[in-house]
């Protein structure tokens, strides 16, 4: 039962937003958030770590004739990306409290059913299950940008939209491939994914078109669209853009969780072969996301997009990761797709903070932001020391793994990968230096009226020894945050430091399963504990 | 007490002290904020002394004490325990950062005292003292590789202090990022030595190397310590990434001292002293590093000649000096590295004090050519610049001497050294006693170059007692290592205690017969040398004020090249940094935008081509995307059936 709470307790919360005064919307969507985090924490003892098996199985049949069931289980692979989307979504709520002010219940709405859509992909054990769930996610998250987005919200879904569904459609064409062989393999028509590891699908190296190939080429180009992969990423940076803050934030976070999630899932334990002859394409296409991402990100004037294209480069360390084919990589994957989705999560929020305030996201509007925003400014750093991956950050842990991996893998790969630890310093710190440092930009200090212009000087005299001394002046912009925002940010920095020190309390609950995919990578299986 | 809980108490007190200091980041009592951060230093520096005695109790091959407090990361054949040894390298690091480190905290407390955020800078330096001692003291590469790139990340917060100077902001990024080109290599080293020999932990690795000289260059532990340099060369400013110091003077003169001078940037020679007994096996190796140190001392040697900025003259010498050390390395001379290390940490630490109390007294002012005559207004600083300007040059018994002269020793005599590598540091030396006698003559001596309104005084104690610690250990702290042929001739015979100490840790080169006479000849040539240098320094200088000029108006494009740093920086800019934001914008406007999009654009167009032709049929989007699944699958489904 607990699985499928966890899948549609946010649909009931979504009913009960419906029927609620707008009034208390934002508060008791907080409130049921928050429960169904809590609810996601009884995970922790009810998931036998030591197990590689897929646990706490839900299993009923929806259309017996082909062979669906519902069927959800939970594994090491799947622990943490349920726990990343419920612990996230208070933190939106919470994040979104003065940015989103129109249409305040439709909003909340779409975000329980995303958030129900996003764990029932991460739980889903039948295939066709799954691609309900990865599809419908899709609709809240086009509402989201297509309704609170910025200016071009509508070029921008359309582009999401092409994109992620042509891709998935030839996911759902090998799906029903595989289906058809359940039963001529098997004996019974199948959707289950377990049964799909039973599969022996035909591999001739060097052929192109083989069914092996062919199919895990299906599967692998959904997938890599929505991490996204270099070249089909630039659905990515217009989305993030149009996207209001929480959509950036869920979207960043989470969903693009959903691309790597499956090539764990089903693209490497299902083509075996496949994945170990196309490897090196893979490892060279995240290689080569890496560089183009952080050169690209280099380069951008507006900070979201920045943002955006500096995705483009860690989800490229993950894909390098899980094609090294190795425990280094592969951990190191998984890891990495945590950290994007707190440290990209978190810098989404505080791009978010700053745009409601001065409601420009152009890095050269800013300047001298540390003098008047301290608070704001040490967040910022800490979750940039954390997306350049410094030790004693979560950062640092998945990168290493990723890069060890990918040299073992492959000396020339892993070692141009590298390259992406320095441009990643670079486009991240010269961002922070225009932001934060030097002279006050065109909205900082000077932005509002005049007495605000002599803030800068101020922060640092009269009122510093008041805890609150930059407040007591709200007639022009003030930059700095408020208590609300702390407490958004305050879970997503102890994370960063918590999970750069002890790696091992989060990886414990993954290590059996990823051993098992690593170890036994040709001939995969799943036990089912009933 | 258990070395454990003082090693704990170690690296908890400046965690402490950054904590305390980082919570109240607003408060403006520099006197309160420098008196805990001080007192955190100290601890640690007692600490630093408890084990130091407890190691020396110990028989020389058993002195090292390690606690490893909890498994950090654990995956697969890679096990890294955040594990911490003081061993005689470690005990001797320790003593230099929280000893010198205490004194620099204390010096701070007067020279930040009218800075408008003075929490905030005790807090930095606090951090950068944990980060430094967990550099040294891991017991495994990447523990070392974690305070190294904390220390960056430090050095980049303090250099860019007054951040609201632009020009300082841009010299924290630059350091940060030519660190980061290094940190590139080591991980690349450390990949290689874990992947080859399966540990990272140093005792293991150290054990595990074959103990056969390694003839090629692209074999395994050739190539790991090649990479290994390339993070040495960053971090300790070497050819080719040694840009980025000069300009760290941006930062407190009390934060160039400690961590541009005395400590972090020593950090690659601690590495690779540490490595010593495996770096012996790849000879190549060695050959890079003492090159690029000769070459590093000699070129940032000639730089400094041209300066006019009080710091940036220091700077250069910083970067010469640890090229001296790293000649020390590559020729085997690995005590000598180390105790060049120590001496320089003490005279370099003190002359960048020494410049910041006159930097303090001129009111902001580096321009030595705007000073002059100094010696009457500010006597303890003067007096003990003399020291560690009679300590950098060479001049015996002052500390540089004794370091310095066996290095030269060391390169000249090793099975790995040669005439030329001793030219080129004997070239540098006497290159060291023009441009630091040049620094004196312009700064303490000859006439006020100053305006009326300015009225240097001498600082206050707290800024003038470490400044006498600190000239004291000038003078003194080289007696630990004075070299056998001249301990042959003074009473009580004190031979080199300093290479005994070390001895059991670090790698030994096979030596040839000693030559006594040779080496008295030499340590006179590199004494006439600085002697020379010195003299024809103030004889430009003073005695004949314009002569430098009428020499430098005849060199002409050598004057400017060398003024103008070679024009590395122009080099660096217009074929590297330039070309990468070219190329970033190309390909973002260009790939993305253009060859990207127009490919997505175009499918787009084939779905909307599909939807109308679907229109004909029926109307609406969904028929279309339908039709489109209906036809994928079919030809999916076609290939698999054939395929079979």
């Amino acid at each position: 039962m607990l699985l499928s709470l966890l899948i549609f307790l946010p649909v009931l919360f979504a009913l009960i937003v419906a029927m609620l005064p707008e009034k208390v919307i934002r508060p008791a969507s907080l409130l049921m958030s928050l429960l169904h985090f809590a609810l996601s924490l009884v995970l922790f003892y009810r998931f036998n770590p030591s197990s590689a098996g897929l646990q706490l199985i839900e299993k009923t049949p929806w259309l017996p004739t082909f062979g669906v069931n519902y069927f959800v289980g939970i594994d090491g692979i799947s622990f943490w990306l349920v726990i990343l989307s419920t612990f996230l979504t208070p933190l939106v709520v919470l994040g979104s409290w003065t940015a989103i002010t129109e249409k305040i219940r439709s909003f909340h709405i779409c975000l329980f059913l995303l958030s129900s859509a996003m764990i029932g992909t991460f739980l889903a054990l039948d295939a066709i299950l799954f691609y309900a769930f990865f599809e419908a996610s899709l609709i809240p998250m086009y509402f989201m940008v297509g309704v609170w987005g910025g200016a071009r919200r509508l070029y921008a879904t359309m582009k999401f939209f092409i994109y992620t569904m042509a891709g998935s459609l030839f996911m759902l064409v090998a799906i029903i491939a595989l289906i058809f062989m359940t039963q001529e393999q098997l004996g019974t028509m199948s959707a289950s994914i377990p049964d799909f590891y039973k599969l022996q699908i035909p591999f001739v190296a060097g052929d192109l078109l083989n069914t092996q190939t062919i199919l895990f080429f299906a599967f692998a180009l959904a997938f890599a669209i929505k991490v996204p992969m270099f070249p089909v990423h630039t659905w990515l940076p217009d989305a993030h853009v149009e996207a209001p803050t929480p959509g950036s934030v869920i979207l960043a976070a989470v969903m693009l969780k959903m691309g790597t999630y499956g090539f764990l899932r089903f693209v490497l334990p299902i083509f075996p072969l496949a994945a170990e002859y196309w490897a090196w394409l893979f490892m060279l296409l995240g290689v080569i996301g890496i560089i183009y991402g952080a050169l690209v990100a280099m380069v951008q004037p507006d900070i979201k997009k920045l943002v955006a294209y500096s995705s483009v480069s860690h989800m490229g360390y993950v894909m390098l990761g899980i094609f090294a084919l190795n425990i280094y990589g592969v951990t190191g994957g998984l890891y990495q797709m945590l950290n994007h989705g707190i440290s990209t999560g978190a810098l989404f929020l505080l791009v978010g903070m700053l745009y409601e305030r001065t409601h420009s996201r152009q890095i050269a509007d800013y300047g001298g932001l540390a003098k008047v925003a301290p608070i704001y400014t040490i967040a910022f750093i800490i979750v940039t020391f954390s997306s350049i991956a410094v030790p004693l950050t979560n950062g640092f842990i998945g990168e290493f793994l990723i890069l060890l991996g990918g040299f073992e893998a492959n000396k020339i790969f892993g070692g141009f990968a590298v390259l992406g630890v320095i441009l990643g310093a670079v486009y991240m710190l010269w961002a922070v230096k225009r932001i934060f440092f030097g002279a006050p930009g065109k909205l900082v200090g000077g932005g509002g009226d005049t007495g605000h212009g002599g803030h800068g000087v101020h922060a640092g005299h009269g009122h510093g020894h008041a805890a609150h001394g930059s407040h007591d002046d709200h007639s022009g912009l003030d930059l700095e945050i408020g208590a609300r925002e702390m407490f958004v940010l305050a879970p997503l920095v102890i994370l960063i430091f918590w999970m750069g020190l002890f790696p091992s309390d989060f990886l414990n609950w993954s290590k059996a399963s990823l051993d098992h995919l690593v170890q036994n990578r040709t001939n995969y299986q799943l036990n089912v504990e009933e | 007490m258990n070395h454990a809980i003082l090693i704990l108490t170690l690296l908890i007190a400046p965690l402490l002290g950054f904590a305390f200091n980082g919570l109240r980041f607003r408060s403006h009592n520099a006197y309160l904020a420098g008196s805990v951060a001080t007192a955190a230093s100290f601890i640690s520096f007692l600490c630093s002394l408890a084990l130091f005695f407890q190691l020396k109790d110990l028989p020389p091959e058993a002195r090292h004490l390690t606690s490893r407090f909890f498994d950090w990361i654990v995956v697969g054949d890679l096990r890294v325990p955040f594990g911490f040894t003081v061993d005689q390298i470690s005990a001797i690091m320790i003593l230099i950062i929280t000893g010198v480190g205490s004194l620099i905290h204390l010096f701070s407390i007067g020279y930040m005292s009218h800075d408008e955020r003075p929490s905030k800078y005790f807090a930095y330096l606090n951090l950068f003292l944990f980060n430094m001692l967990v550099l040294v003291l891991g017991d495994n590469l990447l523990i070392t590789f974690v305070g190294w790139e904390g220390v960056g990340l430090c050095s980049y917060l303090l250099i860019g202090f007054w951040f609201s100077d632009p020009a300082k902001a841009a010299a924290g990024m630059k350091a940060f990022v030519t660190n980061r080109i290094g940190d590139a290599g080591f991980l690349i080293g450390m990949f290689i030595l874990f992947f080859t020999y399966g540990t990272l932990t140093y005792s293991d690795l150290l054990q595990l190397i074959p103990q056969v000289v390694e003839s090629t260059w692209t074999g395994p532990l050739t190539l790991a310590f090649l990479f290994l340099f390339i993070g040495a060369t960053g971090k300790s400013a070497q050819i080719p990434l040694y840009v980025w110091l000069p300009d760290a003077m941006a930062g407190p003169t009390p934060v160039s001292a400690l961590i541009h001078a005395a400590t972090m940037v020593t950090a690659g020679v601690y590495l690779f002293v540490r490595l010593s007994p495996a770096l012996i096996f790849a000879p190549h190796a060695m050959e890079v590093i003492a090159w690029t140190g000769a070459a590093t001392a000699l070129v940032a040697a000639t730089i400094g000649i041209t300066q006019w900025d009080i710091k940036k003259i220091l700077a250069y010498s910083t970067v010469s000096q640890l090229g001296y050390m790293f000649l020390a390395v590559g020729v085997g001379a690995f005590g000598a590295a180390q105790f060049h290390l120590m001496t320089h940490a003490f005279f370099k630490a003190l002359m960048f004090l020494g410049s910041g109390s006159v930097i303090h007294a001129m009111h902001e002012e580096q321009d030595v050519r705007k000073m002059g005559g100094l010696r009457k207004y500010l006597p303890i600083t003067h007096f003990t610049f003399v020291l560690g300007w009679l300590a950098i040059i060479g001049i015996p018994p002052f500390a540089g001497f004794f370091s310095k002269d066996e290095i030269l020793w060391q390169a000249f005599s090793s099975p790995h050294g040669s005439k030329a590598l001793w030219f080129v540091g004997a070239l540098t030396a006497a290159c060291t006693a023009f441009y630091m006698t040049r620094l004196m003559a312009l700064t303490f001596w000859g006439k006020s170059r100053f305006g009326k309104d300015v009225h240097p005084h001498e600082s206050p104690p707290s800024m003038t007692i470490p400044l006498m610690v600190l000239g004291l250990l000038s003078v003194i702290g080289g007696w630990v290592g004075i070299p056998h042929v001249l301990g042959a001739v003074l009473p009580g015979h004190p031979s080199n205690l300093f290479e005994g100490w070390l001895k059991p840790v670090i790698g030994h080169v096979a030596h040839h017969e000693p030559n006594v006479i040779m080496e008295w000849a030499l340590m006179g040539v590199s004494v006439s040398l600085a002697g020379l240098g010195a003299w024809f320094a103030y004889h430009n200088y003073l005695v004949q004020p314009n002569l430098p000029k009428a020499v430098a108006a005849k060199l002409g494009p050598v004057y400017r090249a060398v003024a103008n740093k070679y024009y590395v920086d122009e080099f660096y800019d217009r074929f590297l940094i330039n070309p990468l934001i070219a190329t970033s914008k190309a390909i973002w406007l260009y790939i993305d935008v253009n060859v990207i999009d127009k490919v997505t654009y175009f499918a787009g167009d084939l779905v909307s081509g599909l939807a109308s032709f679907a229109k004909t049929v029926q109307n609406g989007k969904t028929q279309s995307y339908a039709l489109y699944m209906a036809l994928g699958v079919a030809i999916i489904m076609t290939f698999v059936m054939w395929r079979g």
